[in-house]
This record gives C-alpha cells, sequence and structure tokens, in this order.
C-alpha cells in the first residue's frame, strides 16, 4: 500500500512523481503536499471528490500553473523546467474539452498540431484522421465543434491527445458527459493504450470507473493523498479491514449475540437476517459457533466491501463535494 | 480502427517515442498560418475589415456629391481640399479619418482578443500542453496581430484608391509642398504612408496583447485597448499637457501627411518610429514577463 510496493511496478522508473506538491491560492491550501508516484505502464487512477484538488493537481503537473512549493518529475524530467522535452511526450485531456466553436473537429486538431513545433506537417493529415477515427468522430469531423454534443467534444479532447505516439496520457475526467456506451468505449481505449506501453493517469470521482480499469489508484480528499498504490491491494486491505457477514436466520437476536461474542462489530439486526462487520475474526469459525448455539443457519454470505465503503471508512465522509 | 492508426498512433510509447511521427524541425510559418487563418476567419473581424473598406468609398462618394456645389470648406491634414483634383487624396483622406478610431479598433480587436481570447474559450491550456511554449505562443500571436494591423490600413488605401480613380480619376499628383510628382511616384508615398502608421499600429498592438495576458475577458481587453487609444488621443488634443505629448504614442501618428511634402520631411515620422519602437519593446517585455509566469486557471 505504499510508494515502494508502485516502484517495483516493471522495475521501471516512475512516470509521475512529485514530492510535497503544495499550491495555495491566497489563502487556501488546494493542494497540500502530495508525494504523488504513478509507476511506468500503470493505469493510475486518481480517485477524489470534485473539490478535492485532482485537477490542480494536473495543472501543476503539465506546467500550467506553479506550484507554491514542492518537486515535480515527469518522465524524469523535473517541472517545469523539462516542460519543452517532456511535455510532447504527454497527452493531455485536462478540465473538459475546449476548442474553437466555429472550427469544425478536423479543423481544430490542425491547428492544435499546427502549434506542436516538433510535428511533422506532412504526416498531420493521416495522424489527425486516426486519432478521430480511435475515437469514432471520422464521421463527425466536417461539423462544427460548436454543433457537436457534449459525449463528441469530450471524444475529441481525447482525440487531441493521440494526435502523436504518447508515452504518459493524463486524462482528467474523460468519460465526463459519455453515454454508457462511450464510458465503455474509452475504457476499452484507455485498456489498449495501456496494453502498448502508455502509462495513463486518470482522474475520476466515479469510483466504479476506477475500480474497473485501473491498476494503481491514489485517494485524494481535501488536498491531501490519502492513500496510494496497487489497487489489489487496497481491496485487500479492504477485505480485511471492512468485509461484512450476512446470516440468515429466524431467531435474528440470538445470532446478534453470537457474533457480538465472537468480536464482530456494528451487528446490525435487520428482517430475518442479521449482517455484522468482520474484522479481525477468522470467517471459517462464525458458522459453527452458530450452529453450536443452536442458532439456525438458513443463510451465509460474506460481502465484499465495494471500493466506496473502502473510501468512506478512509475519510470517515460520504463521496461528496468537499469545500 | 484504420491502417494508418496502426502505423502512427500504435506506434508504442518505448523509449524514444515521442519523436515518432515527428518532423526534426516543423516549418516554422505552420503555427502563423494557423494563427493567421483564425484572425481573419474571425467574423467580428471580418466586420471590422468590411466597415474600414466601406469607409473610403463614403468619403469618396460624399466628397464627390457636395463638389458641385462648394468644392472646398474641408479640414484635415489638407487632403480634402486636394481629393477633387487627384483620385489618390481619397486614400490619405481615409486613412486620416480611421486613423484616431475605426483602425485602432481594428488593432484592439485582435491583439485584446489574442491571450484573453483562447483563455476565455479554455483553448489556451491545450495549446500550452502540446507544448506550443509561452514564448512561442506570444510572439506568435503578436505577429499575427501586427499583420493584421497592416493588412487593415492597406486595405484602407486600396479602397481609397480604387474609389478615388472611379470618382475623380488619376493623373500627375500635386504634392501639399506644391510640386507636382508622377502618380506611381504618389502611389509610393501611400505606401509609405501605411507603412508608416502600421508599425504605430503595432506599437498599440503590443499594449493590447499586454492587456490581453491580464484578463480572461477578450471584450474587456477590447476595450481597454481602446480606451488607452482614444485617451492619448485626448490628452495629445489638450494645450496645456504639451510637456506630455510627446510621450504619447498616437502624437506623430498624424505625421504621416509629411510624406506628401517634397523633400520629404523625416523629423516628425523619425520620431514618431522612435516612439512606436519604444512603446512595443516595452509592452511586450512587460506582456512576456506576465505571460511567461502566470497561473493558466481557465
Amino acid at each position: 500500500m505504499s510508494a515502494d510496493a508502485a516502484r517495483t511496478v516493471g522495475g521501471s522508473p516512475a512516470a509521475v512523481r512529485t514530492h510535497g506538491l503544495t499550491k495555495r491560492f491566497r489563502t487556501q491550501t488546494a493542494v497540500g503536499g502530495i508525494d504523488l508516484e504513478v509507476p511506468s505502464g500503470a493505469i493510475y487512477g486518481f480517485l477524489g471528490p470534485n473539490g478535492s484538488g485532482k485537477t490542480t493537481t494536473i495543472r501543476m503537473l503539465l506546467g500550467l500553473i506553479g506550484a507554491t512549493s514542492g518537486s515535480i518529475e515527469l518522465l524524469g524530467e523535473p517541472m517545469p523546467g523539462g516542460a519543452s522535452r517532456t511535455l510532447r511526450r504527454v497527452g493531455a485531456l485536462v478540465e473538459g474539452p475546449a476548442f474553437h466553436p466555429y472550427l469544425s473537429g478536423r479543423a481544430n486538431l490542425v491547428r492544435l498540431d499546427a502549434a506542436d513545433p516538433h510535428s511533422d506537417a506532412r504526416t498531420a493529415p493521416t495522424r489527425i484522421d486516426a486519432a478521430l477515427d480511435r475515437v469514432g468522430l471520422l464521421p463527425a469531423a466536417t461539423k462544427r465543434y460548436r454543433a457537436y454534443s457534449l459525449g463528441m467534444r469530450q471524444r475529441l479532447a481525447i482525440a487531441n491527445a493521440l494526435l502523436v505516439p504518447r508515452d504518459l496520457l493524463v486524462l482528467d475526467e474523460p468519460t465526463n458527459g459519455l453515454d454508457p456506451q462511450g464510458t465503455r468505449e474509452v475504457r476499452h481505449l484507455i485498456e489498449e493504450l495501456a496494453a502498448d506501453g502508455t502509462t495513463v493517469l486518470v482522474s475520476s470521482h466515479l469510483l466504479s470507473e476506477v475500480d474497473q480499469m485501473c491498476t494503481h489508484v491514489g485517494v485524494m480528499f481535501e488536498g491531501r493523498l490519502l492513500m496510494q498504490g496497487l489497487l489489489s491491494e487496497l481491496h485487500t486491505e479492504a477485505d480485511r479491514t471492512a468485509q461484512t457477514v450476512r446470516v440468515d436466520t429466524d431467531r435474528v437476536d440470538d445470532a446478534a449475540a453470537v457474533l457480538r461474542t465472537l468480536g464482530l462489530t456494528e451487528v446490525r439486526p435487520g428482517e430475518g437476517y442479521v449482517t455484522g462487520l468482520l474484522g479481525d475474526v477468522a470467517v471459517e469459525k462464525v458458522v459453527p459457533e452458530l450452529v453450536n448455539d443452536g442458532v439456525p443457519v438458513l443463510g451465509f454470505a460474506v460481502l465484499r466491501p465495494s471500493l466506496e465503503d473502502v473510501f468512506v471508512s478512509l475519510t470517515g465522509e460520504g463521496f461528496d463535494v468537499s469545500g | 480502427m484504420s491502417a494508418a492508426e496502426a502505423d502512427v498512433v500504435d506506434a508504442g510509447p518505448s523509449t524514444g517515442s515521442g519523436n515518432v511521427g515527428r518532423a526534426p524541425l516543423a516549418l516554422p510559418g505552420r503555427f502563423l498560418r494557423s494563427e493567421l487563418a483564425i484572425v481573419f476567419g474571425r467574423r467580428r473581424n471580418l466586420v471590422l475589415l468590411g466597415v474600414l473598406a466601406a469607409i473610403p468609398v463614403l468619403l469618396a462618394i460624399a466628397i464627390k456629391l457636395s463638389s458641385g456645389a462648394n468644392g472646398s470648406g474641408g479640414d484635415g491634414p489638407g487632403f480634402f481640399e486636394a481629393i477633387t483634383s487627384n483620385g489618390l487624396f481619397v486614400a490619405f483622406a481615409a486613412l486620416a479619418a480611421t486613423l484616431p478610431l475605426f483602425l485602432p479598433l481594428a488593432v484592439a480587436a485582435a491583439s485584446g482578443d489574442a491571450i484573453a481570447g483562447e483563455a476565455n474559450q479554455g483553448t489556451l491550456r491545450y495549446l500550452l500542453t502540446i507544448p506550443a511554449g509561452r514564448t512561442r505562443l506570444l510572439l506568435t500571436k503578436y505577429v499575427a496581430v501586427v499583420v493584421f494591423g497592416l493588412a487593415a490600413t492597406a486595405l484602407v488605401a486600396l479602397a481609397g484608391v480604387v474609389a478615388g480613380l472611379a470618382l475623380f480619376g488619376g493623373g500627375d499628383v500635386i504634392l501639399l509642398s506644391g510640386t507636382t510628382t508622377s502618380f506611381a511616384d504618389g502611389v509610393g508615398r501611400l505606401a509609405l504612408s501605411v507603412l508608416y502608421l502600421a508599425a504605430g499600429f503595432a506599437a498599440l498592438g503590443a499594449i493590447g496583447l499586454f492587456v490581453s495576458t491580464l484578463t480572461e475577458q477578450p471584450i474587456a481587453a477590447i476595450v481597454a485597448t481602446i480606451g488607452v487609444d482614444v485617451l492619448m488621443f485626448i490628452l495629445d488634443a489638450i494645450p496645456q499637457l504639451a510637456w506630455l505629448h510627446p510621450w504619447l504614442l498616437v502624437d506623430r501618428w498624424p505625421a504621416f501627411g509629411d510624406l506628401l511634402r517634397d523633400p520629404i520631411s523625416t523629423d516628425a515620422i523619425g520620431l514618431g518610429l522612435l516612439t512606436a519602437l519604444a512603446y512595443t519593446v516595452v509592452f511586450l517585455a512587460a506582456a512576456w514577463a506576465r505571460f511567461s509566469s502566470k497561473d493558466i486557471t481557465s
């Protein structure tokens, strides 16, 4: 669950590493001294509620805003000092799509490609159409951006990030505004890119999304990085601390008493069942103990916690906007 | 999934792949051409150019209609009276008429929008993450503003020549100093006037660009820039502030009339160019200082 575990992946240096990264806006601390570590080749889910400092962190990583203190290393180069060398290896989607409304999707990409001092004008048409094709936007390429739906705009922003091959993709809420089908497509796209070896840092406030595609996860809350590491470790940790058992029985009160004696916490009797937090109690002990005490066990289930439960246990709060 | 994609996008991110699909040296003008296409393609700017082209035509028609009744009585640096004798003077008169407000308005529209417009739209953050480079972006934007100012000035002159020739005819030009010169020489002097004025507008563009780095509201930047222009003209018209006049950017703009004398009087024009250069250097430096360290939060 630590940076050590993360660093071992692939044995290569981290794609993103920050040390004590802090950003204060006047009196408000948006990001308070975080040590981010995104291993090369990872799909890193950057989680946190709206307003937790994810976008501010991403803007600092990309050199759009300066850090108040702390250091950033992006693909082995310090930022923002190495921006001209590093950023062309980084594809970015920051805080939603933004394009010229009166230009078509393709014309917008032509403009962005022209702004790149190192892009090859001769390959531009091929690369632009390939990127549009990849996000499924080729049929709408000549339509004005103004006429695009939110999902199409989002796709165009992703296409921009794919104009040239990248070593790192920084995608801030890439599935915002997409329908379920679009969300699935973007998820597949990210997995494909990662399979080719691209490191992906994807921020999201949707826990389920991160749970489905990420290898690593970092959880932001109120400007602090609460935890980061392998997603599987997070689940293991969660299982250990937050696993719930559910006993179906017709003698609810007796069952609840047995569970409490065993050491389960938060035992809650329901209508024909009892639930309790397992904690350190060995799961195999539960049913024999119930049977010994003569409680009929009509059903028994171990409920693995969702990422959301883990988050609540980490923050003590729900996944709401933090001020 | 196209074949092209397999070649280009899927080239893989192994070490050094950042150079795949990229030329070692990009065509230097590609970004500038793209920027010019944006500036000249913007509807607001096209409307402004249309208005600017219409002014000399209106001017020529108005003088043609009134000249029958009363040939003299014009004001300005003396161009208006000369118009009826040679159509070329329509261009000079139109430049004098659009000099205080309309041409600066075009320059302000392009320069005030330069950075603030992209910031307001959110496209600035994508240009910078490409990375287009902050200094390179600022210079490209500035060159586009200068080109737009030059094009607007040249358009006024061109429309003036066309309207003037149509209504008053051409022929030899009688200069303000009384000497006569060929029509071609007159056109040459007009071209010099356009260049001289464009230099002044380039300085105004530097002011606009600086203001544009201060805000995310393009309209605010445009209004502020035009405000600076108008304020300088007002200050320049107050005799009690004579000590201040040499320091004002606009003070020697009307001196382009000196190009219509023989020999050409270069004193005021030289000082005008020097003032424009000083303003350009100061405000470009200020814009760079501001923009290179600015937090892009839009």
